[in-house]
């Protein structure tokens, strides 16, 4: 190997909200740490989210996208961490339980870190077309939100002009309102699902900008010579099944695909990082230690959230972890409580919790429920809560001594009250 | 003085019959192309394959039967002269019920008669050991060794790359309107950038030849569009180590399951027979799409669930009337050559193609051709990042850092991979830039993702090294604009 070596004591693989929190709070511990991002610029997706909204929790005021990375940019260069930009992680190695190993490419060369613990903020893809079984033309005037996003709000590149929006997740609520401030014509968003996909206050959008919303319905077919003419969208009924003699036609030139977020965990499965297939992201402990130690995950490689608020708490973590793990030559071992999912539960996280330290518990439930109870029946909690929907995750604060009176698992259930 | 050569369509066909004429100094070669780049027509979707030759019946079709097992053959030379993605991984064909070892026979028999080597019938035992994954129910299967699997645009680059460099001149986007004939001898094509005068016409124009032919007069055959549509996994999903077929129907080859070069499982065609006017009818339907996959889980059971699928696309095979390749000089009009009608195994047959029409000029037009004395066989693929050892990647990034810029995540390709790639284009006159253009020459764009992270990234690219405003890049073409304007067009009103 010609790489140049370098040697670390943690290495942030991600520069958006998780990564540079992590890298912050890491430096901040007095670790030495390497951040690496493969963009042209540190913030992940942030910089191109110039809507606001962000940091209502972590900074206490409402920010943008811009503004929010642009602060942690900020620590970044006053902390003065190691960085690389258009640096793209290749191989991650587990040379040993107290040691990896991480091969990146950048335009100054190929270079090999070796390295004590490792921050994995990686983000999530966003679904395509083709993994919600759309048939037709394959053709120009088809992109995923985010892809959207970019082109317009970085690039300045305005995709066309008659819109129709798949999935009314909080990214395609969000593209719905760009596209009509720029002028386009939003004709629909189809949603899946009898109810919408994103936050209350994005689904707001709909009727500030009288797009009309099509729950239980999805598109089936795109048409289209060199670029897209109409879509074919068809009725679903309660078990998601197309009904027949429902479809329709709506002309349009664009078709904006906003169906769900997957964890990007390619590297860590090469080297058996558990997966929890519930979430797409790792198996994680209360430090968010995945199953091979010394590696640790955050944000929305480790499940998709909705606030940047928890991306940046989840990396801030991480970075204890990493600074725990450094410390003492491994995550001291415990019987680790196991959380498990119960009624209406569809995820939680962490997976294992120590009772050491309090653990905010990450979640999101099947459907939606009015006037529930959130149950931990082992340890004898209940949360009363109005309504719960799945596009709202939960995160509900566990103090240690209230974990530590489980035995061996705590249960996580919504009951009707 | 040059004789001067027209060959109206730059797909596998066309390319290939240039690469060879391109060897004689007498010849004056024009490969004319509606598309902005080349192999976009019917060689952009269908199953790579380098098929064995034994499943064409030399007395019904025997231009296939000769030409399939002969293209095998020359397909070794070429893709090492051209560096070529290619695998030769055998097939087999596999025997579900007793009766289909009839069928296995028949084509062993055939096979033989064709001048196939290597081919055999092995038994239950030694297929599992071939392929562990195959149906248990599968009875046994007959082996083909020489088949293999390539990149069917690639292929169609490399090979135009090569005859550009020995001289034969591309013209793209341009759309044949007419053939001159005067006297009964062709004159020349009339296109949409002009005439191109020319002494022999030579008609590669897949779906369409049937179309350019009646432009020269000649109308004793059709050319209807056969639709075959396929899946292709995500990587990492194992698929068989052979490409298998099902014991065949007299209609079609059957549904295959194969690991496609990149590694990715793929399943198709199925086969459609379309009207004659939907030759431009690529689209991709439930009903069909059903019926593949129904067919492949019959010899691989283990599919991987529907949302592992990162892409389907169709194709489209011209079935010429009567079913064989139709190759031959046209007696009504001297100097023009129908190479029409090729359906499968065209892919596998181009190379031989070539060399079929070389004789038929030398033959059948009394022209005496007279090789060069420099004739370059060889062409360089471009760098591709996923294939460098780590001290290439320093030995380039030193050279240019661009190598060191990872664009396409999901396959691995640099900023560098692409800049040679806009190169290359270039070099054979793409004038309209495209997404696919580059997607074609490096894979960017065709992994997990399926480019929702480096489209923008080389659309960018795309604008600067062609000078021009990123949303007049392209997807694919004129039409497939990439947007309509920056993001004030439509609130100043100046949007199209």
């Amino acid at each position: 190997m010609n790489s140049t070596i370098l040697q670390y004591d943690v290495v942030v693989i991600g520069g958006g909200p998780a990564g540079l929190a992590a890298a912050v709070k890491a430096k901040e511990y007095g670790l030495n740490v390497l951040l690496l991002d493969e963009n042209d610029y540190l913030g992940g997706i942030l910089p191109q989210c110039i809507h606001p909204g962000f940091g209502i929790h972590y900074f206490r005021e409402e920010l943008t996208g811009p503004e929010f990375s642009h602060r942690f940019m900020q620590r970044v260069k006053d902390l003065k961490i190691d960085y690389f930009v258009k640096a793209r992680v290749l191989e991650i190695k587990n040379y040993s339980d107290l040691e990896k190993i991480v091969v990146f490419t950048s335009p100054e060369g190929a270079f090999e870190v070796w390295t004590k613990a490792i921050i994995y903020a990686t983000g999530a893809r966003e679904r395509h077309a083709f993994e919600i079984g759309i048939v037709g033309d394959r053709v120009a005037g088809i992109y995923t939100a985010g892809e959207a996003q970019t082109l317009m709000d970085i690039y300045g590149v305005m995709p066309g002009k008659e819109v129709v929006i798949v999935g009314s997740g909080d990214v395609g609520l969000i593209m719905a309102r760009r596209f009509a401030l720029e002028g386009a014509k939003v004709k629909a968003v189809i949603e899946l699902m009898p109810y919408p996909g994103g936050l209350a206050r994005n689904v707001m959008i709909l009727r500030d900008f009288s797009i009309p919303l099509y729950l239980s319905h999805k598109v089936v077919e795109v048409r289209g010579k060199k670029r897209v003419e109409k879509v074919k969208v068809m009725k679903v009924d309660e078990n998601l099944r197309e009904i027949p003699g429902t479809e329709f036609w709506i002309k349009c030139d664009t078709m904006i695909i906003s169906a769900g977020l997957i964890p990007q965990v390619k590297l860590l499965t090469g080297i058996g990082v558990e997966i929890d297939p519930a979430t797409g992201g790792p198996v994680v402990n209360d430090l968010l230690e995945t199953t091979v130690p010394g590696i640790f995950v955050a944000g929305n490689s480790l499940l998709i959230n909705d606030l940047v608020d928890y991306v940046a708490e989840q990396g801030e973590l991480a970075a204890y972890g990493a600074k725990l793990f450094i410390e003492n030559g491994g995550i001291p071992a415990e019987k680790w409580i196991k959380l498990e999912k119960g009624n209406n539960i569809r995820l939680a996280v962490p997976h294992y919790l120590s009772g050491k330290r309090d653990v905010y518990i990450y979640a999101r439930v099947k459907k939606p429920m009015e006037n529930v109870v959130l149950n931990f029946p082992e340890i004898d909690k209940k949360i009363r809560l109005p309504v719960v929907r799945p596009a709202e995750m939960l995160r509900i604060r566990l103090r240690k001594e209230e974990i530590a009176k489980a035995k061996d698992k705590i249960t996580m259930e919504v009951i009707q009250q | 003085m040059k004789t001067k050569v027209a060959i109206i369509g730059a797909g596998i066909v066309g390319a290939s019959i240039a690469r060879v004429l391109s060897r004689y100094e007498n010849l004056e070669i024009h490969l004319i192309e509606k598309e902005a780049d080349v192999g976009w027509g019917v060689s952009k979707a269908n199953t790579a394959l380098i098929h064995g030759g034994y499943d064409d019946d030399p007395d019904k079709y025997p231009m296939r039967a000769k030409l399939c097992i002969k293209g095998n053959r020359l397909w070794h030379q070429w893709v090492k002269e051209l560096e070529i993605p290619h695998i030769w991984n055998g097939a087999l064909i596999v025997a579900l019920k007793d009766e289909d070892f009839d069928e296995l026979e028949r084509l062993l028999e055939r096979g033989k008669r064709n001048g196939v080597p290597e081919m055999r019938i092995i038994d239950r035992e030694e297929l599992f050991h071939l392929e562990p994954n195959v149906n248990p129910n599968a009875l046994g299967a007959l082996y083909v060794p020489i088949v293999g699997q390539i990149g069917p645009i690639p292929a169609v680059i490399a090979i135009v790359e090569n005859a550009v460099a020995n001289g034969v001149k591309v013209h793209l986007e341009t759309e044949v309107r007419g053939i001159k004939v005067e006297n009964g001898e062709v004159k020349g094509v009339e296109t949409n950038n002009g005439f191109i005068e020319a002494d022999i016409v030579i008609n590669a124009a897949g779906l369409y030849a049937d179309e350019i032919s009646k432009m020269a007069g000649i109308d004793y055959f059709e050319i209807h569009p056969r639709k075959g549509e396929y899946w292709i996994f995500d990587e990492g999903i194992p698929g068989p180590n052979h490409v298998l077929f099902p014991t065949p129907t007299p209609i079609s080859k059957g549904v295959v399951v194969t690991t496609e070069i990149s590694g990715h499982l793929m399943i198709g065609p199925n086969a459609q027979d379309l009207p004659k006017d939907y030759k431009d009818d690529t689209s991709t339907t439930r009903g069909g799409l059903e019926e593949v996959w129904q067919k492949a889980q019959e010899i691989w059971p283990n599919l991987p669930p529907r949302w592992k699928v990162i892409r389907t696309f169709a194709g489209l095979r011209p079935e010429p009337t009567g079913g064989d390749f139709i190759i031959k000089a046209e007696e009504e009009v001297q100097g023009f050559i129908n190479v029409a009608g090729i359906r499968s195994p065209g892919l596998t047959s181009a190379p031989a193609i070539g060399y079929e029409v070389r004789d038929i000029i030398e033959r059948d037009l009394g022209i005496k051709l007279k090789e060069k004395e420099k004739w370059n066989p060889y062409r360089k693929e471009i760098t591709h990042f996923f294939m460098l050892q780590p001290n290439q990647i320093n030995e380039l990034v030193k050279k240019n850092p661009a190598y060191g810029r990872i664009v396409c995540r999901c396959n691995k390709v640099s900023e560098g991979d692409v800049l040679e790639a806009i190169e290359r284009m270039k070099f054979i006159g793409v004038k309209t830039p495209s997404v696919d253009s580059v997607k074609f020459r490096t894979k960017a764009t065709t992994g997990t993702c399926q480019g929702s992270f480096c489209k923008v990234v080389i659309i960018n690219l795309l604008a600067r090294e062609y000078g021009i405003l990123p949303w007049k890049v392209t997807l694919k073409g004129k039409g497939s604009e990439i947007g309509i304007g920056d993001v004030k067009v439509l609130l100043r009103g100046e949007a199209q």
